[in-house]
């Protein structure tokens, strides 16, 4: 596969048919053999011509509108479009001839007549599929003139901080519209007015801005002309080149080229045979990628003895020569354990690997963990514990073939939305949708979409709800006994049988704890397991839980219990929160685990780890985030390396992360931004964006993508380089020379990465782990004849309340999570133009609870729980249910985890972010905890602005 | 450590595990998975803590367990 490509792909026309019976046929006297079903303008491309189209592209299906690609068939009368008629055997296709080319030249010749003539000028130019067309058909010559009547001085809608909308150049071709309904699902776009006053309209003829769009971009990239356009585009001009990468948001890891000029990056269009996303995109993948070179960053190393003392920049040798004799006086002082380090999800396969591998290495102990800690830690032990491994089990792509959908704890419009578009795809086909989740989220009640049931559960009742529909399962005799025969653990699913059958898990008897009517979830239960194939998508809102780890598990039996599990259509599937989850679990960034999910204590794994990376390792496990946290308040944990994370921001409880940062000595934080966590940092090494580096991210899938370097790093070096020259100062020399030989020790040193390189991943595109040699090309599905762990294991899942309970003081329960067009900490998207779509994170409440405080739309309102108080403006909306509240944490200032407490899951430590008993007052003023970290933060932008700039600094880049 | 919030972790660890019916399985699993999870300070807090101040506050299960990890 050619990684580096010209930005014009081959367009089919109209979509792949996916049937294995083939017809042969003659097209233009060559014979060509396709599936059945297949367009006789995809046909042809394969025979090697392209008829000429405009309605048209193969992300869509056929319109037949344009009257282009008319064709002549032998033995039929007229000129049928080639789109919309399917290939048959023996057919013989005329695609060229003078009548035909007489009937395309006046049909161009109409277009034209109302289309600007200003093609040099254009920000299509290059790019333009109308230009082409009229050059394919020969146009010589409008007949009609440029007087009558015409759009050409239709006005263009700017609205959007992304793309322009200039009907003046529209064709009316409908591509736009139906990528607006096919592909994204959200029904924004439509035809209004008939005959000569059709236009594309946004909403109800609004403004983009102001309407329904969702600035997916769909639309922008099914347009054939210049009407809808991206603003850099317009700004920068036509691509050169493009490079294949991955998307560095969310965890669907959508492919994608980043279309160049010389080293600058002119859009990023979603790449067509990228399985995660097959050509889609979000408005974060898409638009949001300014961060990259935003005036914030910052570009060189910089050191401070105190938090109090302004920055110094320094050379990257002083800086990580400070940082490992910090390291190294610290251990000397206070024991080999009192440093660790941070890997990111943000940060590549082989980034993560490379600081887990210091960490153990170099620093000597296992004191390395990432932020999955945070987010899907309860999926690891859930899936490991049942299922025998800590991934999901399904291709994206599996969804095509699910009957029925069960989402808990979810919402993939917002946090995943690409894939949230394929689910939206099926669910429009007919599959039968389950909600489990205490909001409304969209996918409820959304465009030719709704749920079949909504299970709106009170917070930290997951685990009731789950029980229940198994005891449904159990009790009406719905279970797969024959795949529970053939595939699970007898002994521990009898005791799982007995343990769900009991009253104390039906549905009636959790009814008061769980707020959903029995009856709702009887027919849930009768649902998932009666029609068809069963799938199961889940995301935080099952693990951020004091049980997040005995939801999961409760997941895994719920699918076993039903035979949802090894084949197409069914399964468990974790939406991962952020592109590399998956990756930074699988590479060993556990305090306990070791590459591929060996534990440290493994004697066979430790010695092949000793062997190769020639050190002496710890078999216990190290602390864990919120241990370190524990351990510095504690004065036995006093050094930090965090690569990539935001762990003030982000983690819960604020002040008392902020307590522990306080107490550390050396922390160091590499990043592109002065974050949250740099506030409080020693050393500041300067991150790499995702476009600055080579590398590969895992997805949800566990389908490993390659990272492509499209640009220098900006500080003169990536991740990767840092972390191996932080190594080399504390004395364990590293010597890769690119990631792809960090890559080939992975492989060396993990059974289900031995067969990953980076040429099979330039080849195939990418693949799924495991890949090794039982399964060279990847494993797109797991579990199909038995288990990883040999047969299924039950596991009894008694539900237990929260310690978190809501009393008089503190009588609504907060839960929080995430929107579509910010990212996690926002340090990204807050970045961009996205905050154009959200501005400040706002507390949701119910219009009763909203009533009940005298609280209306846009009042400040203070949120106050066992933890800390903190001041948003309220949203009053029929979202929530009575009794909870919601927001997200997309910013700083917002302190949404100010409030939220260091309860955590039982297995994993995973915090309790999604269950905060608080109260909720309407206030005028911001809380204290607000004011200090405005004085706070203004001091430390101020040390910034003041930093003192060495000689060699500024000899270096 | 804070050995507050280790009593409370353990017995989160042990309310899961004592859900099993095989009592001695699950106190074995109780000591498995500390001594899995739970980095050795923390383990040797909780110990620390369970010979000198009495175990009232831990569940009997996770007691146990911790014995097994550490005989008296």
């Amino acid at each position: 596969m050619d990684t580096t490509h010209h930005p014009h792909d081959v367009d089919y026309g109209t979509p792949a048919s996916v049937s294995e019976k083939l017809v042969t046929l003659e097209i233009d006297g060559f014979e060509v053999t396709v599936p059945e079903g297949t367009s006789l303008m995809r046909a042809a491309v394969e025979a090697g011509t392209q008829i000429p189209k405009l309605c048209a592209t193969d992300s869509l299906e056929p319109f037949g509108s344009c009257r282009l690609c008319l064709v002549e068939i032998e033995g039929r009368r007229g000129f049928p479009a080639s789109c919309t008629t399917p290939a048959e055997a023996g057919m013989k296709v005329r695609t060229q001839s003078p009548k035909l080319a007489d009937l395309r030249r006046g049909v161009m010749e109409l277009y034209i007549s109302d289309h600007p003539l200003d093609c040099l000028t254009c920000s299509a130019n290059g790019d333009c599929e109308l230009q082409d067309m009229a050059g394919t058909v020969g146009l010589r010559d409008v007949r009609y003139g440029y007087e009558g009547l015409n759009h050409l001085k239709d006005q263009a809608d700017t609205s959007n901080p992304y793309f322009t909308y200039d009907p003046s150049k529209c064709i009316v071709c409908n591509r736009c519209v139906r990528a607006c309904e096919e592909t994204q699902g959200t029904f924004a776009l439509t035809i209004s007015g008939r005959g000569f006053e059709s236009r594309v309209s946004a909403g109800e003829s609004q403004a983009f801005m102001d309407s329904e769009c969702v600035s997916c971009g769909a639309c922008v990239d099914a347009c054939p002309t210049a009407t809808l356009m991206e603003k850099t585009v317009i700004e920068a001009g036509q691509p050169d080149h493009s490079v294949l990468t991955t998307c560095a948001y969310c965890g669907v890891g959508c492919g994608f080229k980043a279309d160049m000029k010389g080293s600058e990056v002119v859009r990023m269009t979603p790449w067509k045979d990228g399985k995660a996303n097959e050509g889609h995109a979000c408005i974060k993948g898409r638009f949001a990628w300014g961060y990259t070179t935003h005036k914030d960053r910052i570009l060189k190393p910089m050191i401070r003895s105190k938090i109090t003392d302004p920055w110094q920049e320094v050379s990257w040798e002083t800086a990580i020569g400070h940082a490992a004799s910090e390291f190294r006086r610290i251990q000397n002082k206070f024991g080999v354990d009192s440093i660790g380090g941070i890997t990111s999800s943000r940060c590549t396969n082989e980034e993560t690997y490379l600081v887990q591998k210091l960490v153990r290495a170099s620093f000597g102990n296992n004191n390395v963990d990432t932020c999955a800690r945070v987010c899907h830690s309860p999926t690891g032990y859930g899936l490991g514990q049942t299922y025998g491994t800590s991934a999901g089990t399904q291709t994206f792509k599996s969804i095509e073939k699910a009957d029925v959908i069960l989402v808990i704890g979810a919402n993939p419009t917002d946090a995943h939305p690409v894939f949230g578009s394929r689910m939206k795809k099926r669910l429009r086909e007919g599959a039968r949708l389950i909600i489990v989740d205490p909001r409304k989220i969209e996918l409820v009640s959304a465009p030719h979409i709704k749920a079949d049931y909504h299970l709106q559960l009170r917070p930290g009742t997951n685990v009731a709800i789950v029980n229940a529909l198994a005891h449904v399962i159990v009790t009406e005799g719905l279970l797969d006994q024959q795949f529970i025969d053939e595939r699970c653990d007898k002994e521990a699913f009898n005791y799982w049988r007995d343990f769900v059958a009991s009253d104390n898990n039906s549905p009636e008897a959790l009814e008061s704890m769980t707020g959903v009517p029995a009856h709702l979830v009887r027919e849930a239960a009768r649902l998932y397991a009666t029609a068809g194939n069963g799938a199961i998508y889940y995301g935080l809102g099952v693990t951020e839980h004091s049980q997040g780890s005995t939801a999961v598990i409760g997941i895994a039996n719920l699918a076993m219990a039903t035979g949802n599990i090894g084949r197409e259509g069914v399964g468990v599937n974790p939406l991962r929160g952020q592109n590399n989850v998956q990756g930074s679990c699988d590479m060993g960034s556990f305090p306990h685990e070791y590459p591929g999910y060996r534990h440290v204590s493994d004697d066979a794994t430790r010695t092949l780890f000793e062997k190769d990376w020639g050190v002496s390792l710890r078999k216990e496990p190290g602390l864990r985030i919120p241990n370190m946290f524990e351990a510095a308040m504690d004065g036995t944990f006093k050094g930090l390396y965090c690569q990539g994370e935001d762990i003030v921001q982000s983690d819960p409880n604020t002040q008392h992360v902020i307590a522990a940062m306080e107490a550390m000595e050396c922390i160091v934080v590499q990043d592109l931004f002065l974050n949250e966590t740099a506030k409080y940092a020693h050393v500041f090494l300067p991150g790499s964006s995702f476009l600055e580096k080579d590398g590969t991210f895992t997805n949800a899938e566990r389908r490993i993508s390659r990272v492509r370097k499209v640009m220098a790093p900006k500080a003169g070096l990536a991740d990767w380089e840092a972390t191996v020259a932080l190594s080399n100062a504390l004395g364990y020399p590293m010597h890769y020379k690119d990631p792809s030989e960090i890559m080939a020790e992975i492989a060396r040193l993990t059974p289900t990465f031995s067969g990953v390189t980076y040429e099979k991943l330039d080849q195939l595109g990418s693949v799924q782990w495991p890949c090794n040699d039982a399964m060279p090309e990847g494993t797109p599905l797991m579990h199909i004849d038995h288990f990883v762990r040999g047969k299924g294991r039950f596991l009894i899942t008694q539900y237990v309340p929260t310690h978190e309970k809501v009393t008089p003081k503190f009588p609504l329960l907060l839960t929080t999570g995430r929107i579509l067009s910010q990212y996690n900490v926002g340090a990204q998207t807050r970045r961009t133009e996205n905050v154009q779509f959200h501005e400040e994170d706002r507390l949701d409440i119910h219009p009763q609870d909203a009533a009940e405080r005298g609280i209306q739309e846009d009042d400040w309102v203070g949120i106050t729980s066992r933890a800390g108080e903190t001041v948003l403006r309220a949203r009053v909306t029929e979202r929530m249910q009575p009794g909870v509240v919601y927001t997200t944490f997309h910013f700083p200032e917002s302190g949404a985890n100010v409030i939220t407490t260091d309860n955590s899951d039982w297995a994993t430590n995973c915090p309790e972010y999604k269950v905060t008993a608080v109260q909720v007052v309407k206030v005028k003023h911001t809380s204290e905890w607000q004011e200090n970290f405005h004085e706070f933060n203004e001091t430390q932008l101020r040390l910034l602005k003041e930093k003192v700039v060495t000689t060699e600094a500024a000899g270096t880049r | 450590m804070n050995v507050e919030n280790l009593i409370k972790m353990a017995n989160d660890i042990g309310t899961f595990f004592e859900a099993m019916p095989n009592r001695e399985q699950a106190t074995r699993d109780v000591a498995t998975h500390i001594r899995k999870f739970w980095e050795p300070r923390m383990q040797k807090s909780l110990i620390a803590y369970l010979g000198t101040h009495g175990d009232e506050t831990l569940k009997p299960i996770v007691r146990d367990a911790l014995r097994e990890i550490h005989p008296a």
